[in-house]
């Protein structure tokens, strides 16, 4: 497959893995923030650990929506089609999230209720088209990737007239959370994790671009590099932060050139922007509230809010006893750290999100057997 | 879920703002609706049924060669006298 095949051959990582191995300073540790679970999920399976150095250290970041949405709005869009009887569509990723009292969206769809899953939101509009009679809630999840897609089935909507359509929005926006993450007593305090360098998430910049970076990297004196999603991306994007830490600098750099402009895609953001407006705050799992880090849809399309529509009460709602995806998802703890990892949480009966989406840490330990690596369980024991 | 994929665009149908592209032998009908400019034959990013992005081929070709540059670099830190600076 073009644009893909290259960027996983096996030479090339070869060569970048000796050019690492080569330029590292074996007098100091890298510890570098992938953000995005796609990196996670490409480090585990192409195995990109293995060849680093020993001091190169991944730490998986929050970058996996589904695994960061609290519980409460699980149990919101549980509620919306049990107790308002809507056709409720969602991606894949989040039927089988655990919510409170263990349900979940497919537990509650084999007892009968109107769940389904779609492909893309053009399909919950043909659903909405083809079922004039039923209310059809979109239950909206993603960062900026996903945003847009949304935003262009909510005009559609609006200039086809449909009136049974509308949008449970929870999406959410990427710098706001790697900002906390960089403010969090763990990162300050000196000692317990300590990030040097960010890997910048692929799809995300392709739409939002470079330029948002620039102020944490400046800020936080931390360097940023872009990376694609493929296994030699995200090798060479490593080397890159090795010599900008090996240099003393704190910039932004662009390894995912193919896609990503510093301006991003401007009639993609310009659509969001058209549609959405910030939240003066969002509750995220694992990083708690988040300062205008999300999104919710404005008063000029309120006809196609649920939470407009609808009853959607605040849900205070708290994780599993002993699961330990929040600290999982801010790195400070890794799913071999935690009890139910492997044991009572598994993807087939999961307890934590973490586990659920194939881009949340925990699956990615245990579909890839890294939790059987000697020198992984030596750490985790360390 | 910000995964996507690189295939190529076949069709494209200017009504509905959408288009067909090709993966191997799948075909699937997109929205073209977040993409300006896009020609029939150029690669884009497929996420949740919208091509996100165009992929510039150059800019793959640049990529690619900065994978077998930082074995160069190896070489000549590796070269008596030598030195990447």
């Amino acid at each position: 497959m073009k644009y893909v095949d290259e960027f996983r051959r096996q030479d090339l990582a070869k060569k970048v893995s000796r050019a690492i191995h080569n330029e590292v300073d074996r007098g100091r540790r890298y510890n570098l923030m992938e953000f995005c679970g796609g990196h996670t999920h490409a480090i585990f399976r192409y195995g990109v650990q293995d060849l680093m150095p020993d001091n190169v250290r991944f730490v998986h970041g929050p970058g996996c929506p589904v695994c960061v949405l609290p519980v409460g709005r699980i149990d919101n869009a549980i509620q919306l089609a049990q107790q308002h009887d809507v056709i409720l569509c969602t991606y894949g990723d989040m039927l089988r999230v655990p919510g409170s009292g263990r349900k979940s969206l497919l537990k509650i769809k084999a007892e009968g209720a109107d769940v389904r899953m779609v492909y893309s939101t053009q399909d919950a509009l043909k659903i909405a088209r083809d079922n004039p009679g039923r209310e059809v809630v979109f239950f909206a999840i993603g960062f900026e990737t996903t945003t847009p897609p949304t935003a262009v089935a909510i005009r559609q909507a609006q200039a086809e007239g449909l009136k049974n359509f509308s949008v449970f929005c929870n999406h959410v926006l990427t710098p706001a959370a790697i900002q906390n993450i960089l403010e969090s007593p763990e990162v300050r305090e000196i000692g317990s994790v300590l990030i040097d360098g960010f890997f910048g998430p692929s799809h995300v910049s392709s739409v939002i671009g470079s330029q948002p970076y620039e102020f944490f990297a400046e800020e936080f004196q931390r360097p940023v590099v872009i990376a694609g999603f493929e296994p030699l991306d995200v090798m060479q994007s490593a080397l890159m932060l090795i010599r900008q830490l090996n240099e003393g600098r704190h910039d932004v750099e662009n390894e995912y050139t193919r896609v990503v402009s510093r301006d991003g895609n401007r009639k993609a953001k310009a659509l969001v922007a058209e549609v959405f407006e910030l939240r003066r705050s969002f509750e995220w799992r694992g990083l708690g509230l988040v300062p205008y880090s999300a999104l919710r849809i404005k008063s000029a399309y309120a006809g196609f809010d649920t939470e407009k529509r609808f009853d959607v009460p605040a849900i205070q709602a708290s994780d599993v006893k002993g699961c330990e995806c929040p600290s999982i998802l801010r790195g400070v703890k890794k799913p071999t750290d935690c009890k139910l990892f492997g044991t009572v949480c598994t993807p087939e009966n999961p307890m934590g999100s973490c586990m659920v989406s194939s881009e949340g840490a925990c699956a990615a330990y245990w579909t890839y057997g890294r939790f059987r690596d000697p020198t992984t369980a030596r750490e985790a024991s360390a | 879920m910000c995964l996507a994929i690189p295939a190529q665009v076949v069709e494209i149908d200017d009504v509905s703002d959408s288009g067909t592209v090709a993966l191997g032998p799948v075909r699937k009908r997109i929205s073209l609706a977040l993409v300006d400019d896009v020609s029939v034959g150029d690669f884009v990013l497929i996420h949740v049924g919208y091509a996100l992005n165009k992929i510039s081929p150059e800019e793959a070709e640049r990529t690619l060669a900065l994978f077998g540059e930082a074995e160069l670099v190896e070489e000549l830190a590796a070269a008596p006298g030598g030195g990447a600076t």
